[in-house]
């Protein structure tokens, strides 16, 4: 459980239990807009995994959150890590042991890079020399070059490299446990977008244990092995896996903000790699014509992949284009239709296959090579049946759990594909 | 037309140092005592906010009371001793800097805040690694505006000091007394030029304590 960056990393996360707890507060509170009340929440985070809470402001997410490390105190009701009562040890202490990362980031202004992403281990005691080492480490992970960004000041950074910086000082003393609050709120789309990918990155090493707070349910359905929509007044609206909740919402409620595309969304869920490719029909350059249009013939194509010699696709060759003899070439070749990689979303490729307005995608490996077709049949297909597939039992265990407290028992659960991808 | 004889202010340069430093001492005194009170206020308002009420009113209301009346006043009490310089010239620093480290502690950002609490600051390294170093901006223009004020009272102060205190201020008083216009220019010029050499100096110590708001105008 102490080494965190094991390549495996099955589980240097710890669980998280909330056990019938809740926060009130009173109706001016409520009315300031303050954070959002909760109530009798019960829920099991799986060790290694993330958990997000989504759902609109004042639904009690943050509140949520943040009893976790008691910056928010429960009326009622225990919080267990790793099946220890949270206020059974000091709160400093545990607060050093929770990762924390929030939309306005709070980097402290008077420090330099490398003391920010230092403040735990200095809090903690760690010789300067640790330290030092510990954030180059850090910023290096997070994609920040250390050499260049350890003296400078916050206020010299951009809005993404701060979020990063934020990120790296969470992540400073190795904690199991992390706490993220609309992490990457503050930033613009395509920077958000870097910084999502570039966090479930990390996390398929790191292997912590996160809690994690968003409005934005496509952030949710990308970041969260388990998914908890919340609603007014601080309660579960429905928990599962991202996949079961587009695929079977358990309220009008949670379809509403889920929201009426979730067809499509559940294409964001799953990698080319996922379905079943298609056989392309396959020609290399140099073969004779005649043998090709003999094998077609039999095998009733129209059309063939052409090839080079290294197996990567060069193009489509019309079999009624081809001259009556000789050798094929490259010059026979249309160009080429959309080539995807075994790891782009399933989203990504119908949109693209839609775009280019052809009916199937070629699927290539890391060096090029071809694997297959994609179709759009094969994907509709695949999503009919994609019920039927598990979800990691951990995550699934946990769902359960958390069912019993939910008014829509959870029967089946779905893939959660991103953790197996 | 005024004539200035710098023959005499040159034959009496030791003079003129010696009524300068006295002039420093009487703005060093009051400025450190008043800083380490007003200080020591406002830790206690970040943690009992219900004092920054009663505190602002007393340290207003000694700030109202007129120099010379306060100088006056306490003459019969504290006699004619520095004490007599000392004490008024302290109360007048306290509101600004109180005020002013009030509202440098608070003008921290509340993320800035919640971040130290949830990495596990505890309160007292929050407030001392934290909240301090990031309101010294504010304190240090409650410094400067406290210490020019000090310099211009310590010149006021030489109307009732006599040879005992006044600093410069007492090149004024002579000068008026014996009509020697050399004399009055010598003490307001040389407080207008101490005032800002010292905002100088004050402005110097802000830069070096605070490095990062100088790091924001560079652009990387």
């Amino acid at each position: 459980m102490d080494d965190a960056r094991g390549a495996s990393a099955t589980s240097s996360g710890a669980t998280i239990e909330f056990d019938h707890v809740s926060k009130h507060y009173d109706t001016a509170t409520l009315k300031s807009g303050g954070p959002g009340a909760v109530d009798d929440l019960s829920l099991t985070v799986p060790a290694g995994r993330i958990c997000v809470l989504v759902g609109p402001s004042g639904c009690g997410k943050t509140t949520t959150l943040k009893m976790v490390n008691r910056l928010i105190e429960p009326s009622s009701g225990r919080i267990l890590i790793d099946g220890v009562d949270i206020t059974d040890s000091d709160v400093t202490e545990l607060r050093r042991g929770i990762g924390y990362v929030i939309q306005q980031v709070g980097l402290f202004p008077h420090q330099t890079i490398a003391q920010n992403v230092a403040t735990v281990p200095r809090l903690l005691g760690w010789t300067s020399d640790q330290q030092r080492d510990r954030s180059d480490e850090l910023l290096s992970i997070v994609g920040l070059e250390p050499g260049k960004y350890h003296d400078r000041y916050p206020s010299q950074l951009s809005g993404g490299e701060r979020q990063r910086v934020g990120v790296a000082r969470a992540l400073a003393a190795d904690p199991h446990v992390m706490l993220m609050d609309e992490p990457f709120g503050a930033v613009d789309p395509i920077v958000r977008e870097r910084l999502q990918n570039q966090f479930l990155r990390l996390q398929e090493d790191l292997a912590k244990t996160i809690l994690f707070v968003t409005h934005d349910i496509d952030e949710a359905i990308k970041m969260g092995d388990l998914v908890v929509v919340m609603q007014q007044g601080g309660k579960i609206a429905q928990a599962g896996a991202p996949a079961e909740l587009l695929a079977e919402p358990a309220s009008e409620y949670v379809a509403r903000f889920v929201g009426a595309d979730r067809g499509l969304k559940r294409l964001s869920l799953y990698r080319v790699g996922d379905v079943e490719l298609q056989q392309a029909p396959l020609a290399h350059v140099g073969e004779s014509t005649r043998d090709l249009r003999h094998r077609s013939r039999a095998a009733d194509l129209d059309f063939v992949l052409l090839l080079d010699g290294s197996e990567r696709p060069i193009g489509w060759v019309e079999l009624a284009d081809l001259p009556p003899g000789g050798r094929i070439s490259e010059d026979h070749a249309d160009p080429m239709s959309p080539l995807l990689d075994r790891r782009t979303t399933l989203k990504d490729a119908t949109s693209r296959l839609l775009d280019e307005e052809v009916r199937n995608g070629v699927v290539v490996d890391r060096d090029g090579r071809v694997q297959g077709l994609l179709t759009l049949r094969a994907v509709m297909d695949w999503m009919r049946d994609d019920r039927s597939r598990e979800v990691p039992a951990d995550v699934a265990g946990a769902i359960a759990e958390t069912a019993t407290a939910l008014p829509a028992a959870v029967a089946r659960v779905e893939e959660a594909s991103r953790v197996d991808a | 037309m005024i004539e200035i004889r710098w023959d005499w202010i040159l034959n009496h340069l030791d003079d003129v140092v010696d009524k300068t430093w006295q002039h420093l001492i009487l703005l060093l005194i009051p400025m450190v005592v008043g800083f380490a009170i007003a200080f020591a206020l406002a830790i206690l308002a970040m943690r009992r906010p219900g004092t920054v009420g009663p505190v602002t009113a007393v340290t207003g209301l000694l700030y109202t009371i007129p120099s010379l009346a306060a100088f006056a006043v306490l003459i019969p009490i504290t006699g004619l001793t520095l004490m007599t310089a000392i004490i008024p010239l302290t109360t007048y620093t306290l509101l600004i800097l109180y005020v002013n480290t009030v509202a440098g502690l608070r003008s921290v950002p509340p993320e800035v805040n919640e971040a130290a609490d949830a990495m596990g600051y505890t309160h007292t390294s929050r407030l001392l690694r934290v909240q301090l170093p990031l309101a010294v901006p504010l304190i240090m223009a409650g410094v400067r505006v406290a210490a020019v004020t000090t310099i211009g009272l310590v010149t006021v102060s030489a109307i009732i000091g006599g040879q005992l205190f006044g600093g410069l201020g007492q090149f004024i008083t002579e000068g008026l007394q014996t009509d020697f216009d050399t004399k009055i220019y010598l003490g307001a010029m040389g407080s207008v030029v101490l005032a800002f050499l010292v905002d100088g100096a004050l402005v110097t110590l802000q830069r070096w304590l605070t490095p990062w708001a100088r790091a924001r105008s560079e652009v990387p």
